[in-house]
């Protein structure tokens, strides 16, 4: 860890904050995803369909 | 037109039609937040310009959902749109219509609200002229937003979110150029651009309200 | 959804390895800077997001434009899988300026234009994918957030110019240009350019993955009212 001085608590919460929002972004868009892939494979299994 | 025009004012005035909601609305702004803020004269007449502003836009907000929503409601709006007018002028015509008895009323009651907030004396004309240049925007402005939600139930809170932020350029060319007036500066160039933005916004809103009724009429 | 579907791999693992070797570049191989210490780190965060915030919207503004005149129903679901992508790179790039602002400006908020006009941008993110939530049925939504789109940027623009006649601001001026010659020296520079194609590649790996699965979601919903109706 670099010596970040008296601006540690600046640098790291951004770091923080960053790496936080981003996962989260990511970690809903693929589990809204995954919900309807699955939702999706289960309503054409029902209609007997299949997707583009 | 006209006929429209006379209509929609004489809806908006009858009893329930909400005449008078605005200018109590913008009243009320003007004595809150001198109960919020403190007395001091001094402090006041600095946000004065700004606080008449805002409650200005606050007001005319309040009154937006009823320009398009009662006509969808009971199918007028499908008339108009199929009328010989073409409904960009329908949307002018409303438009018009809201800020005579919003935007207009505001502007004349406007002086005396600035007493209360002890706007400096240079001010009071180019509250009015603002006033008088920026409201028609707020109405078109206001209008898109309506035309957007009118489809909508609980368009309301909605409304407010998607029109705010448009509103801002001109809130800060109008609050600009009554805080220049009422220093002595040369206030001409903010009156200026609020001029542009409101002749802008009668260029190209009512074809983009159109649009949108035309989208929530189908 | 087939070509999607081959590139997103590719994209995603690009994106991890720009964003990974960028961060890890930035953080722990550069120097600290003569006026700012360490906090010049947070350039790496902070600029890619703002960039990326300002482009998220622009191609929210085309893909909506396409939507309009061509009807394409892709383009209008990209749009909409964008807007809260771009929404938190607003939030990322207010966030990381008001850590980055405390030491350096000695405040948490100032009422700079740039600042300003980012607030702004975060409204009308937020009022854009409130109105897709609202509207139930999917094409008059895609219709009416691209009108909004539409009409948002030209006020957007207009803010921009409103809020610098407001406040001349402390916010520092463009440092990057395309010429290298500004105010960031190459030591900074290198590690910066690949964090910004880093978040360019996770803004369009995050579309791509988005957008996929409003495709979904549109064939559910359309499903669904079938069934319904039979």
């Amino acid at each position: 860890m670099p010596d970040l001085g008296t601006y540690a608590f600046a640098v790291l919460g951004s770091y923080g904050a960053t790496i936080l929002l981003l996962a989260a972004l990511v970690g809903l868009s693929l589990w809204r995803g995954v919900r309807m892939r699955r939702a999706l494979r289960e309503v054409e299994a029902r209609q007997g369909t299949t997707h583009a | 037109m006209i006929a429209l025009l006379l209509r929609d004012l004489r809806l908006a005035t009858r009893a329930g039609g909400g005449f008078g909601l605005g200018l109590a609305f913008f009243l009320l702004v003007a004595v809150l937040v001198p109960l919020g803020v403190g007395p001091e004269p001094a402090l006041l007449a600095r946000i004065a310009p700004g606080i008449l502003w805002v409650g200005a836009l606050l007001a005319c907000l309040l009154s937006l959902d009823r320009i398009f929503a009662l006509d969808f409601e009971d199918g007028s709006l499908d008339l108009l749109a199929t009328a010989p007018i073409p409904l960009e002028g329908v949307v002018a015509v409303k438009a018009l219509a809201h800020w005579l008895v919003t935007g207009l009323p505001l502007t004349l009651l406007s002086p005396v609200l600035g007493l209360l907030l002890n706007l400096p004396g240079p001010g009071y004309v180019w509250l009015m002229l603002s006033l008088a240049l920026g409201t028609p925007a707020l109405s078109l402005i206001g209008a898109f937003g309506a035309a957007l939600t009118v489809g909508l139930k609980r368009g309301g809170l909605l409304l407010s979110l998607l029109v705010l932020p448009l509103y801002m350029p001109t809130l800060i060319y109008g609050a600009e150029a009554v805080r220049r007036g009422a220093d002595g500066q040369g206030a001409l160039t903010a009156l200026l651009l609020l001029a542009g933005i409101t002749a802008g916004a009668a260029a190209l809103l009512p074809f983009s309200a159109a649009a949108a009724i035309r989208v929530n009429l189908r | 959804m087939q070509t999607s579907a081959g590139l997103l791999p590719w994209v995603a693992g690009l994106s991890a390895l720009c964003l990974t070797v960028g961060v890890i570049w930035g953080f722990f191989f550069t120097p600290d800077d003569f006026r700012q210490g360490s906090t010049v780190k947070i350039i790496y965060l902070h600029v890619p997001a703002a960039m990326m915030a300002i482009n998220a919207w622009i191609m929210m503004l085309v893909t909506s434009l396409i939507w309009l005149i061509r009807r394409h129903h892709v383009s209008a679901l990209a749009a909409k899988a964008a807007g809260p992508v771009g929404l938190t790179m607003t939030a990322i790039a207010l966030i990381t300026g008001a850590l980055w602002g405390q030491p350096m400006w000695g405040t948490w908020w100032a009422w700079d234009p740039r600042l300003t006009s980012f607030l702004i941008l975060a409204l009308f993110y937020l009022g854009y994918i409130a109105l897709w939530s609202a509207v139930e049925d999917p094409d008059t939504a895609a219709d009416l957030t691209s009108v909004l789109c539409i009409v948002g940027s030209v006020f957007a623009v207009l803010s921009r110019y409103a809020v610098n006649f407001w406040n001349q601001g402390l916010h520092q001026g463009a440092s990057l240009s395309l010429d290298k010659k500004e105010n960031v020296s190459d030591v900074f520079y290198l590690p910066l350019l690949v964090c910004i194609a880093g978040f360019v590649l996770l803004f369009v790996t995050l579309v791509l993955l988005r957008t996929r699965t409003e495709i979904r979601a549109r064939r559910l919903q359309a499903l669904l009212a079938r069934e319904r109706m039979a």
